[in-house]
C-alpha cells in the first residue's frame, strides 16, 4: 500500500517535472527561431555593404574621345566615352576576340562609361595620359568575389563564362580586384542592375509616408482618445465608437489597401504610386493602435490630478488641456512611435496602391511616385537574380535597424517621462 | 494661389488672437470684469476668423470643379451626345486649356478650352472676395461680442468639444469606409457571377477573364467555372490551420511557462524577446519562408523520397505560425495571471503540483480568455499577406495535403491587383468579393474574440 502511495508520488512529480520541461522547450523553440532568422538574414546580408571593383587601366586618348585640343568644360561633357571604356575593358587581353571581348565588357556593370567620365571630369589633365580607374564589376562577378557564388555548376548553367572567370582570377591574383564599403546602396536608386541597385528612393518613400501617416493619424487619434476617455457619455453611440475601434485594430491590412485603392484613387484620383496616399492609407491603419495607447494612459493619469484642478475653479477642458494631456504625453508618444514602426514594415496595403512601380527616381515630395523599405523588400526577393538575396538582406537589415530604434525610443521615452502613480 | 489664400487665413486668425487678448486686456484696465481668461477672448476672434473662412474654402474647393464641368458642358446640350463623349470633350478641352493636349484639336473644343479658362479665373478672384468678406463680417460680429463683453469661454470650449467629437468619428468613417469600398465592387461582381458560383464552385482562373477582347461585350457564360472560390477559402482556412498547429502549443505552452513557473528574471528578459517576433515586418517572414524554409523542406522531402512543392503550404503556414506565437503567449499569460491566486492556494491546499493546478484549474478558469485569444490569432493568420504570396503558390489548387502549393484569398488580392487595375472589370470585382469575405470572415472572428476576453475579464475584475 505504501509503496503504491510513493509509485503514485513519484508518477507526480515525474509529469510535473515533463510538463515544466515542455514549457521550457516551447520558449526555448521560439527563441531558437528568433537566432535562426536573425542569423540567416545577418549572413547573407552582411555581404552586401561591400562592392567589388576591378581595378581597370584606362587610357583617356583624345582622339578616341572625339575631343580637339584644349577642350571647355562642356566638349568633355558630351566627349564619346564609350570607345575608350570599351578599348580598356577589351585591353586587359591582348589575345581577345570579338566574343571575347563583349564579354570582358559584360565584367563591369553597364554604368562603366559614366564612371570613367567622372574620372576625366575631377581630373581634365588626364587626357592623353593613363591611369587606373575603378569601375563596379558586374553583379555575378561580385558575388564570385564573395565566394557566393556557385563556380563549379557546368558553364551552360551559369551567367559567368569559363572566360571571363579566368581573366577575373588573373586580376585577383594581380591585386586589381578591390573590394569597399558600398556607399552607392545607400545613394543610389533602384534599379535593375543588381550591382547598382540602392535603397534611396525606397527610403525616402518609406519617410515621406510615415511623415503622411504621423500628421494624420497623431493628431486626430489624440483628439479622439480624449473625447472618448474624458467627455464622452456613456450611451449606445459612444459604445458604438469603442466596437468600432477594437475591430479596426484587428482588420487585416490588406483590406486597408483595398481601401486605399476604392476610395482614394478611385473616387478621389490622388496620385497613384505616392507616399501620399502610401500614408493616408496606413494613417488609417494606425488611428486604432493610437487610440488605444493614448486611452490607456489618459486612463493612467490619477483622478486625484482632475480633482485638484476642477477645485481650484478650472473648467473640465481646461482640466484636461493643461493637466491631464500633458501628464498622459509620454505614454501617448511612445504607443505613437510603436504604431508607426508597425506602419513602417506594412507591405501588403502599399502594394495595392501601387507602390511597387519600379522607381529608378528619388522623390523629393510625397507627391512623386515611390516604393517603400519592405516593397523594396519584395521587389527585390521576387526578381530572379543571385546578386539581389543579399541586397534583400541588407534592405531587411537596414529596416529591422530602423524598428529597433524606433522601439528602444519608445521605451526610453516610456522609461524617462512616465510618471509613476502609487 | 490656394496655398497662399490658407496661409493667409492661418496668418489672420493668429493675428486676430493677438487682437482679441488685447481688447480683454483693455476692458480690464477700465476696471470692467473679464468674464473669461485673456486668452479666451483671443480664441474666440481667432475661431471667428479662420473657421467660416475654411468652411467655404474647402466647399468651394469640393463644389467648384462640378459646377465648372456643368456650365461647359451646359453649350453642348441637346445635341445629342452621350455621357461618355461630354465626359471626354471634357477632358479634351481641359487638357488644352493647360496646354497638354495633343490630339487634333476642333473649334468646340478650343472654345470649351477658352471658357474653361475664363471660368477658372472668374471663380479663383470670386472665390478670394467672398473668403474675405465673410472674414471681415465675422470678425466684425465676433469683436462686437467681445467689446460688450459677453461670454467667451463656453463658446471657445464648447467648439472644442465639437473638434474633439468629430476625431472621434474618424473610427467610424474608417469602417464606412472600408464597407464602402468593397460593397458596391462586390454588388456589381455578383451580377456578372452568381452569388452560388462564387460560394459552391470548385474552379478559380480568374487569369482566364483577362483574356477578353475589351470590344466584346460582357458574357456572362465564359465566365462560368473561372471565380469558384472554394479552392481560395479551403486554402486559407488550410494554411491557417497549419499556423495554428505550430503558434498554439509553442504559444500556450510558453504563455504558461511564463506565467506560472519562471522567475521574474527570465521573464524580464524572455517576454520581450519573444515579443520582438511579433514586431518583424511579415515581408520579411515571406522572404525567410521563400528563401530558407521552403527549399530546406524541399530537400528535406527529396531526401525522405517525398515529393515536395518549393512552395508548399507547410513553409507558408509554418513560418506564419512562428509569427503567431507572441500573439498567444502574451495573451494567454495576460490571462493567466489574472486569475485569483485564491484558485491556485485551493489547489495547492489540496495537496496538487503545479502542474495539476495549472491543468485543473487555472486552465479551466482561464480557457474564455486563451480562446479569445486563439481566435484573434486566428483571425490574423487568415488575413496575412505578404508570408502567402511570397511562400506559398499562386495558382488556386484544391489539396488537403501540406507539400503541395495552395493559394489564399489575401493572396489572390495580390495577384488580381498588383499592377494597374481596370475598375469595371469582372476580375478587379472578384479581389473586392474576396476582400468582402475576408473583411465579413475577420470581423466574426474578431467580435466573437473580444466579447469572450471582455467577458472573462469581467468574471475576474
Amino acid at each position: 500500500m505504501n509503496k503504491n502511495k510513493e509509485q503514485l508520488l513519484n508518477k507526480r512529480y515525474k509529469a510535473e517535472q515533463r510538463f515544466r520541461l515542455y514549457g521550457l522547450s516551447a520558449i526555448f523553440m521560439a527563441l531558437l527561431f528568433l537566432t535562426i532568422f536573425i542569423f540567416k538574414i545577418f549572413s547573407t546580408g552582411y555581404s552586401a555593404f561591400q562592392k567589388t571593383w576591378l581595378i581597370v587601366p584606362v587610357t583617356f586618348d583624345a582622339e578616341l574621345m572625339m575631343l580637339d585640343q584644349n577642350p571647355s568644360k562642356e566638349d568633355l561633357q558630351d566627349a564619346d566615352y564609350y570607345d575608350i571604356a570599351l578599348k580598356s575593358m577589351a585591353d586587359l587581353d591582348p589575345n581577345a576576340n570579338e566574343d571575347q571581348e563583349n564579354e570582358l565588357k559584360r565584367m563591369v556593370s553597364y554604368f562603366f562609361e559614366k564612371e570613367i567620365k567622372n574620372e576625366l571630369l575631377n581630373d581634365p589633365n588626364l587626357i592623353g595620359k593613363t591611369k587606373e580607374v575603378y569601375l563596379t564589376a558586374s553583379d555575378d562577378l561580385d558575388q564570385v568575389f564573395k565566394g557566393n557564388y556557385p563556380r563549379d555548376l557546368p558553364e551552360d548553367q551559369r551567367r559567368v563564362s569559363d572566360y571571363q572567370l579566368k581573366i577575373f582570377d588573373q586580376l585577383v591574383a594581380n591585386g586589381k580586384v578591390e573590394s569597399k564599403f558600398n556607399i552607392s546602396f545607400f545613394t543610389n536608386a533602384d534599379s535593375r542592375e543588381a550591382e547598382l541597385a540602392g535603397i534611396a528612393s525606397s527610403f525616402m518613400g518609406s519617410i515621406f509616408s510615415i511623415l503622411v501617416c504621423l500628421m494624420i493619424a497623431f493628431p486626430v487619434a489624440v483628439l479622439a482618445a480624449i473625447y472618448l476617455e474624458e467627455f464622452a457619455p456613456k450611451n449606445r453611440f459612444t459604445d458604438f465608437i469603442e466596437v468600432n475601434i477594437n475591430n479596426l485594430a484587428a482588420v487585416p491590412s490588406i483590406v486597408f489597401g483595398l481601401l486605399g485603392l476604392g476610395v482614394l484613387l478611385a473616387i478621389f484620383h490622388l496620385p497613384r504610386s505616392t507616399p501620399l496616399v502610401g500614408g493616408i492609407t496606413l494613417s488609417l491603419m494606425t488611428l486604432p493602435t493610437i487610440i488605444i495607447a493614448a486611452r490607456a494612459s489618459l486612463k493612467a493619469v490619477p483622478p486625484s490630478i482632475r480633482e485638484a484642478a476642477l477645485a481650484m475653479g478650472a473648467s473640465r477642458m481646461q482640466t484636461t488641456m493643461h493637466h491631464t494631456v500633458p501628464l498622459s504625453m509620454p505614454g501617448t508618444l511612445s504607443g505613437t512611435i510603436i504604431g508607426l514602426a508597425q506602419a513602417l514594415g506594412e507591405t501588403a496595403p502599399l502594394i495595392l496602391i501601387g507602390m511597387v512601380a519600379f522607381v529608378n527616381t528619388i522623390p523629393g515630395s510625397p507627391m512623386d511616385p515611390a516604393a517603400s523599405l519592405p516593397v523594396q523588400i519584395y521587389i527585390w526577393a521576387e526578381s530572379a537574380e543571385r546578386g539581389f538575396v543579399e541586397k534583400v538582406s541588407a534592405c531587411i537589415m537596414v529596416l529591422l535597424g530602423f524598428l529597433i530604434i524606433m522601439n528602444l525610443f519608445a521605451q526610453i521615452i516610456r522609461h524617462k517621462f512616465e510618471k509613476k502613480w502609487s | 494661389m490656394n496655398l497662399i489664400l490658407f496661409t493667409f487665413i492661418v496668418l489672420l486668425g493668429f493675428t486676430s488672437y493677438y487682437f482679441g487678448r488685447k481688447k480683454a486686456y483693455t476692458i480690464q484696465s477700465t476696471k470692467k470684469r473679464l468674464t473669461a481668461l485673456p486668452q479666451f477672448y483671443g480664441y474666440y476672434l481667432a475661431i471667428w476668423c479662420a473657421i467660416p473662412a475654411f468652411i467655404i474654402f474647402s466647399l468651394w474647393a469640393i463644389f467648384e470643379p462640378t459646377i465648372v464641368k456643368l456650365l461647359i458642358l451646359s453649350d453642348y446640350s441637346n445635341q445629342g451626345y452621350l455621357d461618355d463623349e461630354l465626359n471626354l470633350l471634357y477632358e479634351k478641352s481641359k487638357a488644352l486649356s493647360r496646354g497638354q493636349f495633343t490630339g487634333e484639336i476642333t473649334p468646340f473644343i478650343e472654345a470649351s478650352a477658352e471658357k474653361y479658362l475664363s471660368l477658372r479665373s472668374i471663380a479663383q478672384s470670386s472665390k478670394v472676395v467672398i473668403v474675405l468678406s465673410a472674414i471681415i463680417a465675422s470678425v466684425a460680429y465676433a469683436y462686437k461680442r467681445i467689446s460688450s463683453n459677453s461670454r467667451t469661454r463656453e463658446p471657445v470650449e464648447k467648439f472644442l468639444n465639437a473638434v474633439l467629437f468629430t476625431a472621434s468619428l474618424a473610427a467610424i468613417l474608417t469602417t464606412v469606409g472600408i464597407v464602402f469600398s468593397l460593397i458596391f465592387q462586390t454588388i456589381d461582381f455578383f451580377k456578372v457571377i452568381p452569388l452560388f458560383d462564387f460560394v459552391f464552385g470548385t474552379h478559380w482562373y480568374p487569369a482566364k477573364a483577362f483574356v477578353r477582347d475589351s470590344s466584346e461585350a460582357l458574357d456572362p457564360t465564359m465566365y462560368s467555372d473561372t471565380f469558384g472560390a472554394v479552392p481560395i477559402f479551403a486554402g486559407t482556412f488550410f494554411i491557417a490551420f497549419i499556423a495554428m498547429c505550430v503558434a498554439i502549443p509553442i504559444g500556450l505552452m510558453s504563455g504558461i511557462y511564463l506565467a506560472e513557473y519562471a522567475s521574474t528574471k527570465v521573464r524580464q528578459y524572455a517576454k520581450p524577446l519573444i515579443e520582438i517576433l511579433a514586431g518583424i515586418p511579415t515581408v520579411v517572414y515571406g522572404f525567410f519562408a521563400a528563401l530558407t524554409v521552403g527549399p530546406f523542406l524541399k530537400e528535406l522531402g527529396t531526401s525522405m523520397g517525398l515529393e515536395v512543392s518549393a512552395e508548399s503550404a507547410l513553409a507558408a503556414g509554418g513560418v506564419m505560425g512562428i509569427m503567431i506565437i507572441p500573439f498567444i503567449s502574451s495573451l494567454s499569460d495576460d490571462v493567466i495571471t489574472s486569475v485569483p491566486q485564491s484558485l491556485r492556494d485551493g489547489s495547492y491546499a489540496m495537496g496538487a503540483t503545479k502542474s495539476e493546478t495549472i491543468k485543473r484549474v487555472i486552465f479551466p478558469a482561464a480557457l474564455p480568455g486563451i480562446v479569445g485569444s486563439i481566435l484573434l490569432g486566428v483571425s490574423r493568420a487568415i488575413g496575412e499577406t505578404m508570408i502567402v504570396v511570397m511562400a506559398s503558390g499562386l495558382a488556386a489548387n484544391l489539396t488537403l495535403n501540406p507539400l503541395e502549393s495552395t493559394s489564399t484569398i489575401t493572396a489572390q488580392i495580390v495577384v488580381i491587383l498588383i499592377g494597374d487595375q481596370a475598375f469595371g472589370d469582372p476580375k478587379t470585382q472578384a479581389a473586392f468579393a474576396l476582400g468582402m469575405s475576408l473583411f465579413l470572415v475577420t470581423l466574426c472572428l474578431n467580435i466573437v474574440a473580444l466579447r469572450v476576453v471582455k467577458k472573462y475579464r469581467e468574471k475576474y475584475e
